[in-house]
């Protein structure tokens, strides 16, 4: 049996986590996910990052002139550009001689599953040596909550409304993990801003692969999601707990799944708690618990546990 | 100066081999025709080691362009190359290019655009995109195609300057053109480009933030330096081809040539090969006792208007003669040359907008003898004629 790449690392404590910001004053609405996802990784990868920043919420808070929020060196891309200008900013700086730096990209959702899917999938075919980071908060938020190819079925967002013929997005959350993985990927994880260790573990992890990584943060919104925003890392952790999430990563072509739930907990809590979700009936809710345990027997029969 | 060597090279190797003498340190590279064997001389010569560069095999050409962004953000000297469709594709990243103040150096082959699908030659692609803040330059042949590659990254490196600059090369009449070229030495153009030096950078030492937002409050400010910047490249090149020619002997005029315009009662104004047609037939009218001239446009941004009223003030009738047209109302090219005329103190001469070559139709010697022959007879009221 593979061993998880968890166990064989050694982890990551808060007390070892830099007190320096690197990302910080920045405009970002209060409970941001998204936020939280860049500092910590920030903190991982340290002052020789730069970070590339595609259009979105991101860098609509973080690059105001004249009061950038970046203490690295962070540049925003265009909106499909995030991996094409990390494959560009990776290599001028190896043809230049520096030495010991991260490239690291921060996409949306949108960003990295619809308009960025494009570079991205070139940039791990090249095996460029760059950290992509997805914080995925499931819609596109920074133009006010419209769908993306990662909002999950059933989600009311302004362009999937919920009304009499329709209930929310029709259509199912991109399997961006995998996909990436079937690439080839040199190393890929999925995490969640309200498990940080495991996330920090794995940033860590992909500070150090010689190749490209990719990690897909699960990153609520409680503007987007109509939740409260102390709630953040509690609507992060039920997505785990309640198996619509899952921390798992993919390296040497082998999947491992991270953390098993003995039981699931309340999905019927998790859905029903954010305001996206509460137009479903037990039928809709019913469909969704369907595909979540389709998924996990996938996840149980083909992947290390 | 060390001896150049002669050698027998199409536009687009010479393209290559002016990129392989200006010592780029990233080629990001997406295939189109008629731009592909300027990429494939260049990947032999990554393999052959004799140009030591990070080449990126990208997806697209947005992703071209965005990685020569991202490599010129950290300071590294960038070369990509496309055409048509590719440079409408990268659109978005023209723009982003110019606005970060990032001197990309990018070839594009000169080809119409779709639809109806065709691969010949026009200047539809590059002039459609005449405002995306790139120095835009036509090159006439395969040995000013090198020549401008080594001295565009001198011009658009410059502090004063900082702007992207596109190398435009008429598709397959240049581009696939072999012509004898004079090959400069590494030497000499060691000398003559010195490595890319630029406080416009993401530096380790000192942590920058590139590409950001600016309000209302700021972004015109930004844009305002833009445009100085274009506008003051007109002094820059001027200073580099004289430094060029100092060098390696091959003079350039600047933003404009012209031939036999302090007389010329009948001008024709056009760019890129077709000039190389015109030329001819001009040297025969004029050994027939005509008193006709060309003005071959070389730089369309910094667009040369002074140039152009002082060549043209006193003809009768000008033609402008140029592959493309902004439909419902005339070629870019004419708009641009109209518009210089118009600021003169004087009553400008007679203006015809001459639209051909679209979509690789043949512009021949005869067709530019008609074109000289309407231009004196009177006006019929007609400005935009397709030939």
């Amino acid at each position: 049996m593979v061993k998880p790449l968890y166990l064989s690392e050694k982890k990551i404590s808060i007390r070892e986590l830099s007190d320096r910001e690197f990302f910080y004053g920045h405009k970002a609405c209060p409970g941001c996910g998204g936020s939280l996802a860049l500092r910590l990784a920030l903190k991982v990868f340290g002052e020789r990052s730069y970070a590339v920043v595609p259009a979105g919420c991101m860098s609509a808070v973080g690059f105001i002139f004249p009061q950038m929020a970046f203490t690295c060196n962070a540049i925003i891309s265009t909106f499909p550009g995030t991996a094409s200008m990390l494959s560009g900013v990776a290599a001028g700086a190896r043809a230049l001689g520096i030495k010991d730096f991260h490239a690291v990209g921060f996409a949306g959702d949108g960003g990295t599953a619809d308009i960025g899917l494009q570079a991205l999938s070139g940039a791990i075919d090249r095996h460029d040596k760059i950290i992509y980071i997805c914080y995925d908060n499931e819609a596109y938020m920074n133009t006010g909550v419209q769908k993306s190819g990662l909002t999950p079925i059933g989600a009311r967002t302004t362009t999937s409304p919920a009304g009499k013929r329709l209930k929310g997005a029709l259509t199912q959350k991109k399997p961006m993990f995998e996909i990436v993985a079937a690439h080839g990927v040199d190393y890929a994880a999925t995490a969640t801003v309200g498990n940080p260790l495991d996330y920090l573990r794995k940033l860590d992890h992909a500070s150090k692969v010689d190749g490209t990584s990719y990690i897909h943060v699960f990153a609520p919104c409680p503007v987007g999601w109509g939740y409260d925003t102390a709630d953040t890392i509690a609507v992060a952790k039920n997505a785990v707990d309640c198996g619509l999430w899952y921390l798992a990563e993919f390296s040497d072509g082998k999947f491992t799944l991270n953390h098993k739930p003995e039981e699931f907990a309340s999905a019927e809590n998790y859905l029903l708690g954010q305001s996206r979700f509460r137009h479903l009936g037990e039928e809709d809710v019913k469909d969704i618990l369907a595909e979540r345990d389709a998924k996990w027997s996938r996840i149980l029969k083909e992947w290390s546990v | 100066m060390m001896p150049a060597q002669k050698v027998f090279l199409s536009g687009n190797e010479a393209v290559a081999a002016g990129v392989r003498l200006a010592r780029p340190h990233v080629i990001a590279a997406y295939p189109i025709t008629p731009q592909t064997t300027v990429i494939e001389r260049l990947a032999e010569m990554v393999e052959d080691e004799s140009l030591k560069a990070e080449y990126l095999h990208v997806e697209s050409e947005h992703s071209a362009l965005s990685a020569c962004i991202g490599a010129s953000a950290v300071g590294a000297r960038t070369f990509t190359a496309t055409s048509s469709q590719g440079l409408l594709y990268m659109a978005e990243c023209l723009h982003y290019a110019s606005g970060g103040r990032f001197p990309v150096v990018m070839m594009n082959a000169n080809r119409s655009l779709a639809l109806p699908w065709n691969i010949y030659g026009d200047q539809r692609d590059s002039l459609s995109l005449l405002d995306c803040g790139w120095i835009q330059v036509y090159a006439e042949d395969a040995q000013e195609s090198l020549d401008l590659i080594i001295q565009a990254y001198a011009i658009a490196e410059h502090p004063d300057v900082l702007t992207p600059m596109m190398i435009n090369l008429d598709g397959f009449v240049i581009t696939h053109t072999y012509e004898l070229v004079s090959l400069p030495s590494q030497e000499d153009v060691d000398a003559f480009l010195p490595p890319f030096l630029t406080t416009n950078k993401m530096d380790l030492d000192h942590p920058m933030s590139l590409a950001f937002t600016a309000g209302p409050a700021y972004n015109q400010a930004f844009k305002q330096l833009q445009h100085q910047a274009v506008v003051s490249a007109s002094k820059i090149i001027c200073e580099v081809e004289e430094r060029f020619g100092q060098r390696f002997g091959r003079n350039y005029p600047g933003l404009l040539e012209t031939l036999y315009c302090e007389d010329a009662e009948f001008i024709l104004v056009t760019l890129g090969s077709v000039a190389g047609t015109v030329r001819p037939v001009v040297e025969k009218l004029r050994s027939l006792g005509e008193r006709v001239g060309l003005v071959r446009i070389r730089y369309m941004r910094p667009f040369p208007d002074t140039e152009i009223r002082n060549a043209l003030a006193g003809a009768k009738a000008v033609g402008v003669l140029e592959k493309d047209i902004s439909f419902g109302y005339e070629g870019t090219v004419f708009t641009n040359v109209n518009s210089a005329l118009m600021r003169a103190k004087v009553q400008p001469p007679r203006l015809l907008n001459f639209v051909g070559g679209l979509g690789g139709k043949d512009i021949s010697a005869e067709d530019i003898e008609q074109l000289f022959l309407r231009l004196k007879r009177p006006d019929d009221g007609e400005t935009v004629v397709f030939i």
